[in-house]
């Protein structure tokens, strides 16, 4: 391999830094802008099911509680940043329910957002629901991935 | 706010110091691209479903029992078959046709009648939950081939009470 020799005498050759730098610029901005921060709310255990209807919500949502459902043996519901057994929930759910009240918001107005894995037992989704309803949650969301099932 | 003054002595130019700003520049790139994640649009099927209390007084006139369409699912959670109370079904294109059925019968989509038309899922506990929203999108609407907007067919979908 022939190394280039630096000739002496001769003016130096200056890389053109300015497009470079523009097109620097150009790529942290796009990445900035496209970043998602909303994605906190899902989790990388759950693979949810396909739906070519699924509409995405339309504005913000009041009072939103999510809770995620496992395909376990065992089943466990994600939510508020814990993973807790179904039978944990009713009682986290109170005191989402008191959080919601204190700021002034009724709990009938709440959404409770079901993030259920597709292989997920539908006894469980139920029974879920059944715990949400008993603290009088009324509104529910079931989510699922916009686009044709995969088979 | 203070601006520098930028003097020249003579032919003698200032140079901007690039190798940091760089430096910092393709960090940042770095770190954009490397959580950079493509995210598939998720959407809701939203349910109105408040606990059931025993009702007081008459039931009202126009409410019309709910179609019951019962899935049932193997000891793996696979779907093993769909019904009506009428009739046994094929797949979940054969329900939205029956389904579509009623609906045109009931006003079509977006009438009253279709409004008030009510549908209740009865699911095998083991049923995959994919099923459960399979059965959803084949009850609650169709895209339209005119316009590719999504048409609205019922709206009122509840779950059976759990077995066992």
């Amino acid at each position: 391999m022939r190394l280039k020799e630096r000739r002496k005498g001769l003016a130096e050759a200056k890389p053109e830094m300015t497009p470079m730098i523009d097109m620097t610029f150009q790529l942290i901005a796009f990445f900035m802008v496209i970043v998602n921060f909303s994605e906190a709310e899902s989790n990388e255990a759950i693979k949810l099911p396909s739906s070519q209807l699924a509409k995405p919500p339309e504005g913000e949502i009041e009072s939103l509680v999510v809770l995620q459902l496992t395909k376990k043996k065992n089943p466990t519901v994600f939510f508020g940043g814990r993973e807790l057994q179904i039978g944990q929930l009713k009682s986290q759910l109170w005191l989402k329910r008191r959080n919601i009240e204190a700021g002034g918001k009724a709990v009938r107005d709440a959404t409770v957002v079901i993030r259920a894995d597709r292989y997920a037992k539908t006894a469980v989704v139920q029974e879920v629901i059944k715990i949400c309803q008993e603290v009088e949650f009324v509104k529910f969301a079931l989510r699922a991935k916009q686009g044709q099932r995969d088979t | 706010m203070r601006v520098r003054n930028i003097q020249r002595h003579g032919d003698e130019e200032i140079e901007l110091q690039m190798t940091s700003m760089i430096d910092v520049v393709f960090l940042l790139l770095i770190f954009f691209i490397l959580t950079f994640k493509i995210v598939t649009p998720e959407g809701d099927f939203n349910v109105k479903m408040p606990l059931a209390a025993p009702s007081e007084g008459k039931p009202e006139e126009n409410q019309f029992p709910p179609i019951v369409i019962h899935l049932k699912a193997g000891p793996s959670g696979v779907l093993t078959s769909i019904a009506t109370n009428e009739k046994k079904l094929k797949d979940f294109q054969e329900l939205h046709n029956f389904l579509l059925d009623i609906v045109n019968d009931n006003g079509g989509p977006g009438s009253p009648g279709a409004e008030a038309t009510e549908v209740e899922l009865d699911c095998s506990p083991d049923l995959h939950f994919e099923y459960v929203i399979d059965a959803i999108t084949a009850v609650s609407g169709f895209v339209s081939e005119e316009d590719g907007k999504i048409k609205t067919m019922i709206e009122k979908i509840k779950f059976s009470p759990p077995r066992g």
